[in-house]
């Protein structure tokens, strides 16, 4: 074990490595998860039954395996940055759980539809449903909002335009994903609303750099910098190609025209924390990595298991891959 | 405004108390849905699918439950004791993480097409669902033990000052994470996960049973029931008595690592031999209920018990006792207690087991109506048991969070308001009694409903094997 705590594996820049990739799954998690919020909040647009329950179908096999991305990401902040961790979750506290009351939500809501199938029952398990899945990236984009802003209260003004950023973000890569998994004029119906939400998202994301260089000084900078820029010509060109998708019926291009803007998305967060990591406690992410020997034992760990989990994603996606019926189940 | 440390620790007690029943039934179930799947597959006989699928129902709902109940966990290390967090993190983070991509992810993915796939993957790649989505729950365990077994025999690690904090480095990972304290939790509790399920199947058979043989009800698809009751009797009967005498073992290794512990469940206070094991012990005064041996009237107990069962067989054994040690000692009548109730209720799932297992040599098992009480009555018990169990555990430990090296009040986040810690605490108290309740309700909903009808399944028989007794359309089990 003395080699393995004497310096960082392969002399590889670890923290830098983690750094990303805890962004990574960050990214990972508001793609898959996000397109599942996403379809959450288009099922308030639809009234009809059978419209609904092809809605929940549509996510039924998918939505636990995205949600665990989450719970990899805390895991991999807490052991490659622990301090970091604890002081994020713990300064956003009552946001923490808020995001946690809105995954329960979301999380029972279709399981408890099923159950059931009398009027009221329904009416009030689709709205929590819309709910959970409305307040959860809401929430989320907030936290993330006072992660870079360094504000340690639960309710700000960056937090607030995030958040409206991230929840429209899910909406564009909800609808993408829901019209690759319907047919007939639910898929035809799910257009406008992608349209309208990628220029909602772009709206939102300049509004948010602009509140963060407004009310940050300190960032005002790194807003305006190069890379950031690029991103946001790149989210641009993103945007325009997912409507165009749209248009043509390319729903997968569209889809993964989404997967980009939400990538670009984490990677300006990123971007502007860099080589910060918790701003609001004056840490770095050369200060706050763990140190030697755990750092290279999860790095091995998480060589070896992370392309497995990318196996199970894709036996699972595989698996369901097509338009989704409503009727399967058990 | 209430102390930001008890709100914090009657939070995390309170969440935990609730997530690990999900969990149980998760891990407890898995190994019987591997079985149906399997003889579903290699035999094709419409029993081994209906099992398969009712047990399934109840499966998904655990899991789903779990899920949302877990994240909750994860997170409230880092939002209630951050102070623990980032002095433990080193050690403490790196299992979390690897539970998550190793475990969680394995059984969060292919339980999608567990649940949803049967139509859509091969028999094949079915089969490999089924034990991809059952070796994931208990490597979850694994990882989830690990990391709590290194808080009560905490090894291979060193302590250092830095930032005027005390924080812990590792220094032998498999010291660390290969502690003997694991492979005792890890027996114990899968154990006790099968255990507990298959108390709660053979409770809910024996009811069906009951009312059909017993009471001549026409019930639908007895012969479900019956087999239903069948295998979890085997089950039973193999992990009930296990469970009691690995326990054993189990006890004497925490007199071995954590006297402070052992002298908690035995209520001793001062050093002595020849200790007794009391099995009720009577408080002279209100006052001294907290204290389950403090000037007792009537105890009843085996004399030089408690040593004999500590040392594996010398009735003279040295017990320390709670006033040796510097630290405060943890809630004794509870840890007590706790330890009696679960105890008692491990023999009691021996007896039932033997009870059953003889009436079924007999031929008499679906006529026994008391046995089905019997059974119908503890068909929850145990995952009570596993609770108590928790509650030795985790209570018996205090005040460490980590054993003699952090207290738990001292894990508490720095910055945590009483304000904001009451919030959250009124909040999971109702939403996790409004959780439970669902998931109480959806369950029995579940059972109600039965099996999944003959007509309704994929594998039909060629020949018939059962009597076409159960071929009246519309029972009395749907909806309502």
């Amino acid at each position: 074990m003395t080699d393995l705590a004497g310096g960082p594996l392969f002399g590889l820049p670890l923290p830098e490595l983690w750094f990303g990739l805890v962004f990574a799954m960050l990214g990972t998690f508001l793609f898959l998860d996000g397109f599942d919020f996403g379809a959450g909040a288009l099922f308030a647009t639809r009234e009809d039954q059978g419209e609904r329950e092809t809605i929940l179908a549509a996510i039924g096999p998918f939505w636990d395996g995205n949600e665990v991305w989450l719970v990899v990401f805390g895991g991999a902040l807490f052991a490659a940055f622990p301090a970091v961790y604890a002081g994020l979750f713990s300064r956003h506290y009552l946001l923490m759980f808020g995001i946690l009351g809105a995954l329960i939500l979301r999380g029972l809501a279709p399981e408890m539809y099923e159950q059931r199938h009398d009027e009221r029952w329904q009416r009030w398990w689709g709205r929590s449903f819309v709910a959970g899945s409305v307040l959860a990236p809401l929430l989320l984009g907030a936290f993330v909002g006072n992660w870079v802003a360094g504000r340690p209260g639960s309710l700000t003004l960056v937090g607030a335009v995030v958040g409206l950023a991230v929840l429209a973000l899910t909406v564009v890569s909800g609808a993408a994903f829901l019209r690759v998994k319907t047919r007939g004029p639910l898929r035809d119906e799910l257009r406008p609303y992608g349209e309208r939400a990628v220029v909602a998202y772009l709206v939102a994301v300049v509004a948010a750099l602009g509140t963060l260089a407004a009310t940050t000084p300190a960032l005002a900078g790194a807003v305006l910098s190069g890379p950031v820029a690029a991103l946001i010509v790149l989210s641009v060109v993103l945007a325009a190609g997912y409507a165009l998708a749209l248009r043509r019926g390319w729903d997968l291009l569209a889809l993964a025209a989404s997967a980009g803007l939400t990538y670009g998305l984490v990677a300006v967060v990123a971007l502007l924390l860099y080589p910060a990591i918790d701003p609001a406690a004056g840490a770095t992410v050369r200060g706050a990595i763990v140190s030697t020997l755990p750092l290279n034992l999860m790095s091995i760990g998480a060589a070896l298991l992370l392309p497995l989990v990318v196996s199970y994603f894709v036996v699972l996606y595989s698996a369901f891959s097509g338009p989704a019926e409503p009727t399967e189940a058990y | 405004m209430i102390d930001p440390v008890i709100a914090s620790r009657l939070q995390f007690a309170l969440t935990t108390i609730v997530h690990i029943v999900f969990p149980v039934m998760s891990m407890g179930l898995a190994p019987f849905l591997i079985y149906f799947t399997w003889k579903e597959i290699r035999t094709g006989e419409p029993i081994y699918e209906q099992l398969r699928r009712f047990w399934t129902k109840i499966f998904a709902v655990s899991f789903v439950v779990g899920t949302v109940t877990g994240i909750v966990l994860e997170f409230e290390f880092g939002t209630n004791f951050a102070a623990f967090s980032t002095a433990a993190g080193e050690l403490f983070g790196g299992p979390l993480a690897v539970e998550g991509m190793m475990a969680f992810m394995l059984e969060a993915t292919f339980l999608g097409v567990f649940v949803f796939g049967r139509e859509r993957v091969s028999d094949a790649l079915y089969m490999v669902s089924a034990l991809a989505v059952g070796v994931g729950t208990w490597l979850s365990a694994v990882w989830i033990l690990i990391a709590n077994s290194w808080m009560q025999t905490p090894r291979g690690y060193e302590l250092a000052q830095e930032g005027g904090q005390t924080v812990v480095h590792l220094v032998d990972p498999l010291a660390a994470y290969l502690n003997p304290r694991f492979g005792f939790m890890y027996v114990h509790m899968q154990n006790a996960a099968v255990e507990s399920v298959a108390l709660f199947m053979a409770g809910v058979a024996a009811y069906y049973v009951f009312r059909h043989h017993v009471w001549g009800y026409q019930i639908q698809h007895i012969d479900f029931w019956e087999t239903t009751l069948k295998i979890a009797l085997v089950a039973l009967l193999i992990t009930a008595p296990l469970q009691v005498l690995h326990g054993d073992l189990y006890a004497r290794h925490v007199y071995e690592t954590q006297p402070q512990k052992f002298a908690a469940m035995e209520a001793v206070w001062e050093t002595e031999s020849y200790v007794p094991e009391y099995l009720i012990a009577v408080p002279t005064d209100l006052a001294d209920l907290t204290d389950p041996r403090a000037k007792e009237l009537f105890g009843i107990g085996i004399p030089g018990g408690a040593s004999w069962l500590a040392s594996g067989g010398d009735p003279t054994a040295e017990i320390t006792g709670l006033e040796e040690f510097d630290s405060e000692p943890p809630p004794v009548a509870i840890v007590f207690w706790a330890f009696r109730a679960m105890v008692g209720m491990g023999f009691w799932f021996i007896l039932l087991a033997f009870w059953g297992g003889y009436r079924w040599l007999t031929g008499d098992l679906f006529e026994d109506d008391l046995l089905h009480k019997a059974l119908m009555a503890s068909s929850l018990l145990g995952i009570v048991a596993v609770e108590l169990g928790w509650v030795v555990t985790e209570v018996g430990r205090q005040p460490w969070v980590i054993q003699g090296i952090m207290k738990t009040s001292e894990g508490v986040s720095p910055g945590l308001t009483g304000t904001e810690a009451a919030i959250t605490l009124a909040g999971f108290v109702l939403t996790y009694a409004a959780l439970l309740g669902l998931y109480s309700y959806v369950v029995a909903r579940i059972i109600r409903a039965g099996p999944p009808g003959r007509d309704d399944l994929r594998s039909l028989p060629e020949v018939p094997s059962v009597p076409d007794r159960d071929h009246t359309p519309a029972g009395a089990s749907d909806d309502d």
